[in-house]
């Protein structure tokens, strides 16, 4: 019995058996989900972490603990978001040739996603930091992170909301757009892209691979314009 | 694959070298991003020697957000003061700027009877 304890305190103090539970969990998650066709209702991000929270509770690890582990993949979000870079540069002509609803979808998508957000927020009365850590939820984590930093929110909380916002979209975008019997993949795919970031990009590529392209432009122009509109907006909104 | 790796941490480590130089609010990483592009329009080549490393990176996009995620354990107190609110928001508003790019989208689209590919 001590040996298992000192076993266990060992292990709880490496980074291996956090970052280990992560990929097992996001794998069994990922296998699970493609086993039931991938369903709106089966998300890899949000079974992962359901599958990975009750160990967690259950062994009392606290999230400092868990993301000393965690971290080395969650680093990757950095990288990942350069190499957006190209499918972005793959799909150079066809951007070209449908720059204008491009443009315009992306500002006004853009704007209602965090200025509906900072409205609602006041509305339910909620704490101001909370609002503020709101505002960037639907673009992708590691913009979002310094968007929150920048402008006073607290980025662990973003990161959660952010989460949330990817999951929300990536479960809603399939049912409503068939209710709306809008079959036009690239205005699909880039809708949930502006909208719900990484998550809503992984879940369109499932879908159809043109509504996946269009999805990760949207995703990666919405960094860019985020990380401007939000600022001035929470000014202007608060 | 490790050349690739390097190049993308450059770009971000250029990227984010300038966001905090200058005191832009835009993130490091997405600087490194326009930064990429750049390179890709100066040595179109380099395109192919990229591919099948951001290829796996790109796939499993999925597998990054799962620590921020578990960081729900962390912030309970806040959540669990105000999950209804923020559950509302979140799907009001997400719902919304949905319907918003989906419509300008094919709207605009509609108004240039623009060429579809």
């Amino acid at each position: 019995m001590n040996g298992v304890a000192n076993l266990w305190s060992y292990l709880s103090t490496t980074p291996l058996l956090w970052l280990t539970a992560t990929i097992l969990g996001y794998l069994a998650a990922d296998a699970l989900a493609r086993r039931l066709n991938n369903p709106p209702w089966a998300n890899p991000v949000l079974m992962s972490v359901l599958l990975i929270a009750p160990v967690l509770w259950l062994t009392q690890t606290d999230y400092a603990t868990y993301f000393e582990g965690a971290q080395f993949i969650h680093f990757l979000l950095g990288p990942a978001t350069v190499a957006l870079a190209l499918p972005l540069w793959d799909n150079r002509d066809t951007i070209r040739r449908s720059i204008a609803p491009i443009v315009l979808a992306l500002l006004t998508g853009s704007i209602v996603a965090a200025g509906s957000a900072i409205l609602l927020a006041r509305a339910f009365g909620l704490p101001t930091e909370v609002i503020l850590s709101l505002a960037p939820k639907s673009t992708t984590a590691p913009v979002a992170l310094g968007i929150s930093e920048a402008v006073g929110g607290i980025p662990t909380l973003t990161a959660v909301l952010v989460i949330l916002t990817g999951i929300i979209g990536a479960m809603t975008v399939t049912p409503l757009m068939t209710l709306l019997r809008i079959q036009d993949w690239r205005a699909r795919g880039f809708a949930v892209g502006v909208a719900a970031h990484g998550i809503g990009t992984a879940r369109a590529f499932q879908v159809n691979p043109t509504a996946g392209a269009y999805a990760g432009i949207a995703m990666a122009l919405n960094a860019l314009l985020t990380s401007m509109i939000v600022p001035p907006l929470v000014r202007w909104l608060m | 694959m490790l050349p690739t790796l390097a190049l993308l941490l450059s770009c971000q480590l250029l990227g984010e070298v300038a966001a905090r130089g200058l005191g832009l609010s835009v993130p490091g990483p997405v600087l490194g991003l326009a930064l990429l592009i750049f390179l890709l329009r100066v040595a179109p080549a380099l395109a192919e020697h990229l591919r099948p490393t951001t290829g796996v990176i790109l796939a499993n996009l999925s597998l990054m957000f799962v620590p921020a995620g578990v960081g729900v354990i962390g912030n309970l107190d806040v959540l669990s003061k105000d999950w209804l609110a923020l559950l509302v928001i979140l799907v009001v508003s997400t719902l919304l700027a949905m319907l918003t790019a989906v419509g300008t989208f094919i709207g605009v689209q509609h108004l240039r009877k623009g060429p579809t590919p």
